[in-house]
């Protein structure tokens, strides 16, 4: 094993090192994150790593950038094995990564920021000495970016500019970049890829790209290593594959769904009706627009998608989480604005993701999380007085009812493992019997497989009663087990509606991608 | 049930802190030239010694009170407003306009009423504009109701010292003073007046209100977690604006009771810090209406030394708001620990599988 003292420091590197990723697996407790997989960066090559969320993508580069500890496997640079036991080592091989998410601090000018960057340093910053310094990078650089400039007056592509010639900066020369475009417009995307396709053809870099998008991917990459599941899916040059063939690494084999006991109902009417739909992204730029939707009684309606394309705001409008920009609900032939009594009248309830975030308060009790939806009506009130012994008794039933793993009723919610949390919020949302709508997100994410199974059974159950099922979901195979119609958003639009009995594998693949 | 190790560690923080203010404060009475044992013994006979200090206690305890609640509802609402100075005064300045308006054309028992009703509404009314721009302007309700604190004292000013103002209050520029008959009296038997029973009723009632009634439990839920109470339809907006009004007419109460029993007329005694004690009061008292009573009496015997203090030791007169700011600072601080010392940490219950963090960036920076 090298040690670092013996390594040649990154400022000595002059082309990229050749990283090999060899039967890494990584566990956490009793998921397996990433199993027993190899994959093999070449010096100055632009390699894609696809797969779904969850297919331990993240996981696999946080091992390489020493993040995590993998449970077994080695790295190998230039076919030396190294070990990496945090981020700073990886600095030292030249190894960067660039985030998802800006890491600039924005009151501060871009060189600020650059020199900041820098680890360690003298306690004197030399600001003429820097500058100059700063200006002679810039000039041989890939990208501009001014420096006087502070980081809040710039666009997302300049940014995502800066977060990348940070790691250049640093002397990084392998750059594992996790969805660098997915916060910039496709122009932007275009040109921050375009300029480091130069720089990895000019033999000066080597890239790592996390990449939901196939767009980018066949225009900009050489390789791609696809992950489904933790395991190793398949890889290949991009001059040789098809988008279809990319698909089909990162869904699998079509899997027969295992068949759930579904009962068709007679004179199913439209609940939810979703006319024209709109709503906008946090930052104020179109999640999704003009979209038309109904679900029916006693039908799941399955939204596929990768994630970033407008169905996390679509549930957030439906749940009442946020505004619609434009168009209307409606639930059972009236306006539905999701008040408090609107959800009482329709019966709506809602399974979003992440529970502990999104449906219930950290710190009060489980029992007062279950009385989210009826603390406000008999028998849990009287007028206005809280009853707390019903709402205790309540909770008493449901937790034995779904098996909630809780020490009391009166434990903070928050002190839940996240499988109970999830049962709480399901005790709390399927626990009325007339129960007309339930809006349900990636309602499985993250759970293990008992409670996976529990979920199905109680969506489905929930169906058979003649319930409007709508599921969102990133998880294909739960999507066509589960719903009766299947529809693909894509860039907040529906791209592709079918039952899903007829469904096409391919087509969705397509869809799902954009094209 | 393991509860009351959450219970123990907040009664030990709150009072632990108090105790640390004390430390500190005699320090700063040892470099000032005192004994601090003789100020510690001076502060309790003075707060709490004879029957007749402690009622000088309890009559600054009431504003303390009703003022603490103005923090300490919207605080559980996840809001920090620190306009308490300010819908005090406002307070005060509708209850004696009402006061005066009526005069002695209605028994005194409804001009009272009225009087309440007065600063209930014109407190509440300040407060809620904080509370109404907070959620529908997105405006910082701490900064919005500090200033409008300044807003509120600059008319007091503006009214005692023109419009209102009666000629014959040379020294001090006070409104025309309040009928006699129109006083609130004090409680038999002692020299405290009615405004400690408002105080302890209103305390009472918000925490009734907030722990046991379906509006408090909406409104504990809005303050726990936004996205969750818009999951169950809960009326976010109108919420806050309900809970900065109610908290507003405390305060306003607070104005009132300071014109109507104490002042006779509404003057720059107003804003002598009752409102900023009271935000003192709300987070010693982590902001539970209960245990405020029993802060305000503690704060309450603090300024209530502060003459005592002056003429014994010669200290200056300002040395209890040194005090107070000590403790207000080290109460602060005790925020930060709570569950940062072992012993109170409840057992941890089930440990299961760690599911991966979301994406990278978020999680702590391992070092191996």
């Amino acid at each position: 094993m090298t040690t670092l003292s013996s390594l040649p420091s990154a400022r000595q590197l002059d082309r990229p090192p050749d990283l090999q990723v060899n039967g890494m697996t990584k566990q956490f407790g009793r998921l397996m994150a990433l199993d027993n997989l190899s994959m093999h960066l070449k010096s100055g090559s632009f390699h894609a790593l696809l797969g779904e969320n969850g297919a331990g993508k993240s996981t696999l580069v946080k091992c390489i950038m020493g993040f995590y500890q993998p449970t077994a496997g080695e790295l190998l640079l230039d076919g030396n094995p190294v070990q990496i036991g945090n981020p700073r080592d990886a600095h030292r091989y030249g190894i960067g990564m660039v985030y998802q998410h800006f890491t600039s601090v924005p009151a501060m000018t871009v060189a600020e920021n650059l020199v900041l960057s820098r680890f360690g340093g003298a306690g004197i910053i030399n600001w003429k000495a820097e500058i100059e310094a700063l200006r002679a990078f810039m000039s041989t650089s890939p990208f501009q970016v001014p420096l006087e400039t502070p980081i809040a007056q710039l666009a997302a592509g300049q940014k995502q500019k800066l977060e990348i010639l940070k790691q250049i900066y640093l002397h990084s020369r392998i750059l594992i970049l996790d969805e660098p475009t997915s916060v910039l417009t496709p122009a932007e995307a275009d040109e921050v890829l375009g300029l480091l396709r130069q720089q990895v053809s000019a033999g000066e870099l080597s890239i790592l790209m996390i990449s939901h998008k196939f767009r980018e991917v066949m225009a900009f990459a050489d390789e791609i290593t696809v992950l489904r599941k933790g395991k190793f899916a398949g890889s290949g040059a991009v001059s040789e594959l098809t988008v279809a063939d990319m698909a089909e690494m990162m869904m699998g084999e079509q899997k027969v769904p295992t068949p759930v006991q579904k009962t068709s109902l007679p004179n199913a009417t439209p609940v939810l009706e979703a006319r024209q739909l709109g709503a906008n992204k946090d930052n104020g730029i179109a999640a999704f627009s003009g979209i038309d939707l109904t679900v029916h009684s006693g039908e799941i309606v399955g939204i596929a998608g990768i994630s970033g394309n407008g169905q996390r705001e679509l549930v957030e409008v439906l749940a009442g989480q946020r505004e619609a920009a434009a168009g209307e609900v409606w639930v059972n032939g009236e306006r539905y604005t999701a008040t408090r009594a609107e959800m009482y009248r329709h019966q709506v309830c809602a399974l979003p993701e992440e529970p502990l975030r999104n449906a219930c308060v950290a710190h009060m009790s489980v029992a007062e999380n279950m009385a989210l939806r009826t603390f406000d009506r008999p028998p849990q009130a009287k007028g206005i007085l809280l009853l707390l012994q019903a709402i205790r008794q309540m909770a008493v039933g449901l937790i034995g009812q779904f098996s909630v793993k809780t020490p009391s009723p009166e434990t903070p919610v928050q002190n839940l493992s996240g499988g109970n949390v999830q049962r709480a919020v399901l005790a709390r949302e399927l626990s009325t019997e007339q129960i007309k709508l339930l809006i349900a997100a990636n309602p499985c994410f993250g759970l293990d497989f008992a409670a996976v199974d529990f979920i199905h059974t109680q969506i489905i159950n929930a169906r058979n009663r003649g319930v409007a099922v709508l599921l969102v979901s990133e998880d294909l195979d739960e999507l066509l087990k589960l719903s009766d119609r299947l529809i693909v958003i894509s860039d907040g639009q529906f791209t592709y509606q079918s039952q899903t009995t007829t469904a096409e594998y391919a087509a969705i693949g397509h869809a799902m991608a954009g094209h | 049930m393991q509860t009351w190790r959450r219970t123990l560690e907040s009664l030990c923080l709150s009072f632990g802190a108090i105790l640390v203010g004390l430390l500190l404060f005699g320090l700063f009475c040892a470099l000032a030239g005192a004994n601090p044992f003789e100020v510690y013994g001076l502060i309790w006979k003075a707060a709490f010694g004879s029957s007749s200090t402690f009622q000088n206690t309890l009559i600054r305890a009431s504003p303390l009170m009703l003022s603490a609640l103005c923090t300490a509802l919207p605080a559980r609402l996840g809001l920090v407003i620190i306009g308490n100075e300010g819908a005090l005064v406002m307070g005060g300045l509708a209850a004696i306009s009402i006061g005066l308006i009526i005069g002695t054309a209605l028994p005194p028992i409804l001009v009272q009423i009225a009087m309440a009703v007065a600063g209930l509404v014109a407190g509440g009314l300040w407060i809620g504009a904080a509370g109404a721009l907070r959620h529908y302007r997105a405006v910082n309700e701490t900064i919005s109701s500090l200033l409008l604190n300044y807003i509120a004292i600059a008319l007091l000013n503006h009214l005692v010292g023109g419009p209102m103002r009666d000629p014959s209050s040379l020294n001090k520029p006070s409104t025309f003073p309040l009928a006699e008959v129109n006083m609130l009296g004090n409680i038999p038997g002692t020299r405290v007046h009615w405004g400690l029973v408002y105080g302890l009723v209103a305390c009472l009632i918000t925490y009734f209100l907030m722990q046991r009634t379906t509006f408090g439990f909406a409104a504990r839920t809005a303050g726990g977690n936004v996205r969750a109470a818009r999951i169950a339809g809960l009326p976010v907006g109108k919420l806050t604006v309900m809970i900065c009004f109610l908290a507003g007419s405390c305060a306003g109460l607070a104005g009132m009771v300071e014109v109507a029993a104490v002042q006779g007329a509404a003057n720059e005694s107003l804003n002598v810090g009752y409102g900023y004690g009271g935000i003192l009061v709300a987070f010693a008292a982590r902001h539970n209406p209960l245990a405020a009573v029993l802060i305000s009496l503690l704060v309450g015997g603090i300024l209530a030394s502060g003459g005592i203090l002056q003429r014994s030791l010669n200290l200056p007169d300002a040395t209890v708001l040194v005090f107070q700011g000590l403790v207000f600072l080290v109460v602060l601080y005790s925020d930060s620990l709570y569950g940062k010392i072992p012993f109170f940490k409840e057992k941890p219950i089930i440990t299961t599988s760690a599911s991966p963090p979301a994406s990278p960036g978020e999680e702590p920076v391992m070092t191996a």
